[in-house]
């Protein structure tokens, strides 16, 4: 503050502004105006009445728990991984394999995932039909792959890579000599997470939990691909209501419903850094 | 690729680019000419100057923009190639797996810019919704297509179409011979439709064709959605989209499709059936347009003449299924009869939604749908 009179430092931002603002900002006002009006360009509110159907309530709620299970169940056997890894050979080769394994894996989603499940454990993959000839049927009861738990479960294959991926740094910033520093003070390795280790990586953690929270609240081609009737998801929901070739077509509608699902990220992240400010005063 | 080849190669392929232009412009400047202007408001091919006029103009634009035409349906590969070869035009196939509303939805945002559709081939509701953003234009063959399948001054006009069906592969499920047959134990997790029929035509169709098998009527579709959640209950329908990849690997074996998208399954899965239920034949043809705003509009123009051609019709044909002009052909003798014995053998009357019809079943099905199937 105050060294020079007139500041030129805000320059160097222009260009992250620039893209925020054609990016980020722009399409988000688009989408937020557009919702205000029916096909035929008429202002109305209806967008965002019709909400409320039952539909889309449903949608909701499946959307929001399908992300939260898998955000939740991928962060966890995700940071068990990434803890492993890290206690390993640092330049070991199981290090090396799945740092990149879980590189190309965290970006393995859409059609080509979804097929993958379907050709292994789908009612005609071979895994199934192995398991089935050797009297396990799961399918006993319901075709899961193709409801809510198929979802989760595909989606946990994108999720688990790309929390070993954001937490490892994480993990490495710890450093063994705390370790050995509560040991010679009388901790025990309770002690040692609960008020070392644990408090140093929680924030990190919830951070991850959130990234994967939105990741999975984003997507769509996977579960359009393994999902297509009923369009479970939020996503769909859009698509549906923009393509729709049998007259079912309201653009402004879909514009509410991205509107609906902007808004749910945000309480989320309004939520995170709440939390965030009270672990961090754990410190 | 060695230097010396490649400076001929390309040598080659300017002097045949020079060629080509020449080629343009002699034709463009004939006694009979099509400006762009003219091409883009002429109404039939003698407004452009007949036949010729309107092909040297096609050929001087060298393009054609069409949208949403996937090579496995109706034949349309072949269909694209024959056109592109005949009249040395290059075709731009944008998008081949979009839906009728992703058509008209890049023609109002592309304008006429130049990769803009030229010609739309969509489902009945969208073209009736959308008349206002296609150019009138009636081919040679107009009088061929019955006038309840076109609209009186050719802003759209049905090109091909084919009853929905139940496609089945035979090694993996029992024959199919009634429609309760999918009620039964065998059929655990393998009924499927192709799409969502919030979405989808073809998906509509097919609730509506259930609809008509369980007794309901063309103006109620509430006891084919019925059906479906029975379906459901019973554990027999696949939530997942049917799909080419889908009924190759076995996870669809059993799809409510047309018949002739149906069919084409044959190729891959040899013991592939289909089945119309003669107590429920739901008919439906998809229409063809022109862009009002078409970047190439001799081009689209030339398109549409070469579809309505008995070479074009037939090409339709041999993709299984049934061109607009099939009726005036057989009886003109110009159809390939061996095609035309392929198709699948149907018995009954054909029904037909009208527009209201299906706006009813729409509707119904948009609100009820998801809960009937979750």
């Amino acid at each position: 503050m105050g060294g020079r009179r007139f500041s030129l430092d805000w320059v160097g931002a222009v260009p992250f502004l620039a893209y925020v603002a054609i990016f980020l900002i722009l399409p988000t006002a688009i989408v937020g105006l557009g919702a205000f009006f029916d096909a035929r360009n008429a202002f109305t509110l209806d967008n965002f009445a019709h909400l409320s159907r039952s539909y889309i309530v449903k949608a909701t709620i499946d959307t929001v728990a399908v992300s939260a299970i898998t955000a939740v169940l991928g962060a966890c056997f995700g940071a068990l991984l990434a803890y492993a890894i890290a206690t390993g050979n640092p330049d070991g080769l199981l290090r090396r394999l799945l740092v990149s394994a879980s590189g190309v894996l965290a970006q393995f989603g859409g059609v080509t995932l979804a097929f993958a499940f379907i050709a292994c454990i789908g009612p005609a993959g071979f895994v199934y039909l192995f398991a089935q000839s050797h009297g396990f049927d799961f399918y006993k009861n319901d075709l899961w792959l193709f409801e809510i738990p198929g979802l989760d479960l595909v989606y946990l294959y994108f999720q688990i890579p790309l929390m070993v991926l954001v937490f490892l740094p994480a993990l490495d910033g710890i450093k063994p000599q705390w370790r050995e520093a509560t040991e010679s003070l009388g901790g025990n390795t309770w002690h040692y997470w609960r008020h070392v280790a644990g408090p140093l990586l929680f924030p990190a953690f919830l951070g991850g939990v959130l990234l994967l929270f939105a990741n999975s609240f984003s997507a769509y081609a996977t579960a359009n691909a393994l999902i297509g009737q009923g369009q479970p998801m939020l996503a769909q929901q859009i698509a549906g209501a923009l393509s729709s070739e049998v007259g079912a077509f309201e653009p402004g509608f879909a514009k509410a419903i991205s509107i609906e699902m902007i808004v749910i990220v945000t309480v989320v992240t309004v939520l995170y850094t709440l939390l965030q400010r009270r672990t961090a005063r754990w410190l | 690729m060695k230097l010396a080849t490649l400076t001929r190669s390309l040598s080659l392929a300017v002097a045949a680019l020079v060629f080509v232009a020449a080629c343009g412009s002699s034709g463009g400047g004939g006694s009979a000419s099509c400006s762009e202007t003219k091409a883009k408001t002429a109404t039939s091919a003698s407004d452009c100057g007949g036949m010729d006029a309107l092909i040297a103009a096609a050929k001087s634009e060298g393009k054609l923009n069409v949208i949403a035409l996937p090579r496995d349906w109706a034949n349309y590969g072949a269909l694209l190639d024959a056109f592109a070869a005949k009249y040395n035009i290059k075709i731009d196939s944008a998008n081949p797996d979009g839906s009728s509303q992703d058509e008209v939805n890049a023609v109002k945002q592309l304008g006429s810019t130049s990769r803009a559709p030229d010609v739309l081939d969509v489902g009945m509701a969208v073209a009736l919704a959308n008349t206002d953003l296609f150019a009138p234009y009636k081919v040679q063959t107009w009088d061929d297509i019955l006038t309840s399948q076109k609209e009186p001054t050719g802003l759209w006009f049905q090109d091909y179409g084919g009853f929905m069906s139940i496609g089945y592969d035979s090694a993996k499920v029992p024959e199919i011979k009634n429609f309760s047959d999918l009620e039964g134990a065998a059929f655990k997790g393998k009924v499927a439709l192709n799409g969502n029929p919030k979405q989808a035509n073809a998906a509509l169709n097919g609730v509506m064709m259930a609809n008509l098998a369980v007794g309901g009527t063309i103006d109620d579709v509430s006891k084919g959605v019925d059906w479906f959640h029975k379906l459901k209950t019973l554990g027999n329908f696949s939530k997942t989209q049917a799909t080419t990849a889908t009924v190759k690997n076995g996870t669809t074996p059993v799809v409510f499709d047309w018949d002739y998208l149906s069919a084409a399954h044959g190729k891959d899965v040899p013991t592939w059936k289909v089945f119309v239920p003669s107590n429920a034949i739901l008919g439906g043809y998809y229409a063809q347009a022109i862009s009002k705003s078409a970047p190439h509009p001799a081009a689209a123009r030339l398109w549409e003449e070469y579809l309505y051609s008995n070479e074009g019709q037939n090409l339709w044909l041999k993709g299984l299924a049934r061109p607009v002009r099939q009726a005036a052909m057989e009886k003109a003798g110009t159809i390939d009869a061996a095609a035309a014995a392929k198709l699948p053998p149907v018995n009954g009357t054909p029904q037909f939604m009208s527009a209201d019809q299906a706006t009813a079943a729409k509707n119904y099905v948009v609100a009820h749908w998801d809960a009937a199937i979750a």
